[in-house]
């Protein structure tokens, strides 16, 4: 590991200034990604500013009627939380489904949105990777690939995002508040992700300096019947192969409103907006929703190893759907 | 960097290089060695040390970090020459084989056991907003950050769903 300034920030608007400040400074939460990468290599900052002790680590029911949860929340507490468990079960589900009970107490929910992807080129120093080291090339296009992207992956990279939360974030329509250079500003998820296209190295739309402040959850009472469910290549500890975070609202029969994202297939965690608007007004039927998860993986760009996933994430949908029009 | 390490609950003012993890400060400074360097990435569980009373892996925490903070490692168990229940337990079950994840075990499942009675939910529990119930199931998801190559998993389970009733 190369060696690094520590300084423990004292407010937010100072930590925010010394960022801005300093490109080869980065902020320190629960450390369990940068920690690791810093020792892999894979990042060297020159100085870690420490935001564990000045970012809020509470949740509160928000004016809007949802909840705002501050960005130092860990994510174990975030997990134990009634109002989360009973109101949002999908995102309880996401982040106990993640990493392991000692990492779930050490990381926090800003840190947990801008952890980097599991690729393992982007992890190895020794190989070329664009988002590490732009330019250098992807050798996961015509490598090892199984577990990474079949959406809006591009020709310089198909790395997939690795969270889990965010999958439920994603779906339930979080916004996340984001203090910068220019004073405080809020992000919709989807939208804090960007698509990798010929930059890669830029997982985010965020700026120098911006500091992940809370995550708002939006009132949405039919949350209440979410589920989220992944599939990982061993039942525990270990990143998604494809994962469904899921909220549907059906009466009568018809699905009156829902909201899906699909996590472990893309860049970022992914809206199914073309499913959700199939689903809209249908019925709901497993018939129906296969005719959606199919409408939705038509802009599937599978690789050489990983067209598994199409059928895979059909499946998971269909499934996860079926299980929550018939929990009512 | 200057840092006040309390540390079973010693005092240790030590002076420690930003880069330097809690792991390594407690076993190459303050000669704990029961805390583990198994994988040094946060997989294997080895190095599970308490924080103010929550497990986390100490080879992915910065000592720097950990001013103000209580750490308790497997050494601070005990109650004198009292075992913990759950290492009587580990013994009594026979929950380990060459003993090198045995300590990380037990920090983990003190910590486990400590989110389970405050009602912590897992990815196992069928209804998430419910409170759990202790079985097999369930020890084995909450336990799954702690890898074992000799396999004593059946014992380990035995001695830690003992120990949680």
């Amino acid at each position: 590991m190369r060696p690094f300034a520590y300084e423990r920030a004292t407010d937010v608007r100072s930590a925010v200034a010394t960022l801005s400040e300093r490109p080869d400074a980065v902020y320190l939460g629960g450390g369990t990604n940068l920690v690791d990468l810093m020792r892999l290599g894979v990042v060297s900052p020159e100085m870690l500013v420490d935001v564990t002790r000045v970012v809020d680590a509470t949740i509160e029911e928000s004016a809007g009627g949802g909840l705002l949860i501050g960005a130092g929340v860990r994510n174990g507490d975030l997990t134990a939380d009634p109002l989360v468990r009973g109101r949002y079960p999908v995102l309880a589900q996401a982040v106990l489904s993640g990493a392991s009970g000692q990492i779930r107490n050490m990381a926090t929910v800003g840190g947990n949105l801008l952890q980097r992807t599991r690729c393992s080129y982007f992890q190895d120093t020794s190989k070329p990777c664009n988002k590490r080291r732009p330019g250098s090339g992807c050798p996961a296009r015509e490598g090892d690939h199984r577990n990474l992207a079949i959406l809006g992956h591009s020709s310089s990279c198909v790395a997939t995002h690795p969270s889990d939360m965010a999958v439920a974030l994603a779906a339930l329509g979080a916004v996340v508040h984001v203090e910068g250079r220019h004073g405080p500003r809020t992000v919709p998820m989807p939208g804090l992700h960007r698509l990798p296209g010929d930059e890669p190295d830029r997982d985010t739309v965020l700026e120098p300096g911006d500091l992940i402040t809370a995550v708002e959850l939006p009132e949405l009472p039919f949350a209440t019947r979410s589920r989220y469910r992944k599939v990982r290549d061993r039942a525990s500890f270990a990143f998604a192969v494809v994962s469904v975070a899921a909220a549907l609202d059906v009466a009568d029969g018809v699905v009156r409103d829902c909201r899906i994202a699909l996590g472990g297939v893309a860049p970022v965690p992914w809206r199914a907006e073309l499913a959700e608007s199939a689903l809209r007004g249908a019925a709901a039927t497993a018939a129906e929703f296969g005719r959606a998860a199919d409408i939705e993986l038509a802009q599937a760009r599978p690789l050489r190893d990983n067209g598994f996933k199409v059928p895979l994430a059909r499946n998971v949908l269909v499934g996860v759907l079926t299980d929550l029009a018939e929990a009512r | 960097m200057d840092v006040q390490l309390s540390v079973n609950q010693d005092q240790h003012p030590i002076t420690v290089d930003t880069r330097e993890t809690l792991l390594d400060t407690l076993r190459e400074q303050l000669d704990l060695t029961g805390a583990k360097k198994g994988c040094d990435h946060g997989q294997c569980g080895a190095c599970t040390v308490l924080v103010d009373g929550r497990r986390v892996k100490s080879c992915l925490a910065l000592t720097v970090t950990m001013d103000d903070r209580e750490i308790t490692t497997v050494e601070g168990l005990a109650d004198g020459d009292t075992p913990h229940p759950l290492q009587a337990g580990f013994i009594e079950h026979d929950a380990f084989q060459c003993g090198y994840c045995t300590p990380g075990q037990l920090c983990s499942s003190v910590g486990m056991l400590a989110e389970f009675a405050a009602g912590w939910p897992s990815v196992v529990t069928p209804d998430v907003s419910a409170a759990p119930h202790l079985d097999e199931g369930e020890i084995r998801e909450r336990m799954s950050g702690n890898l074992c190559r000799c396999g004593a998993y059946v014992n380990i389970v035995a001695a830690i769903g003992q120990a949680g009733r």
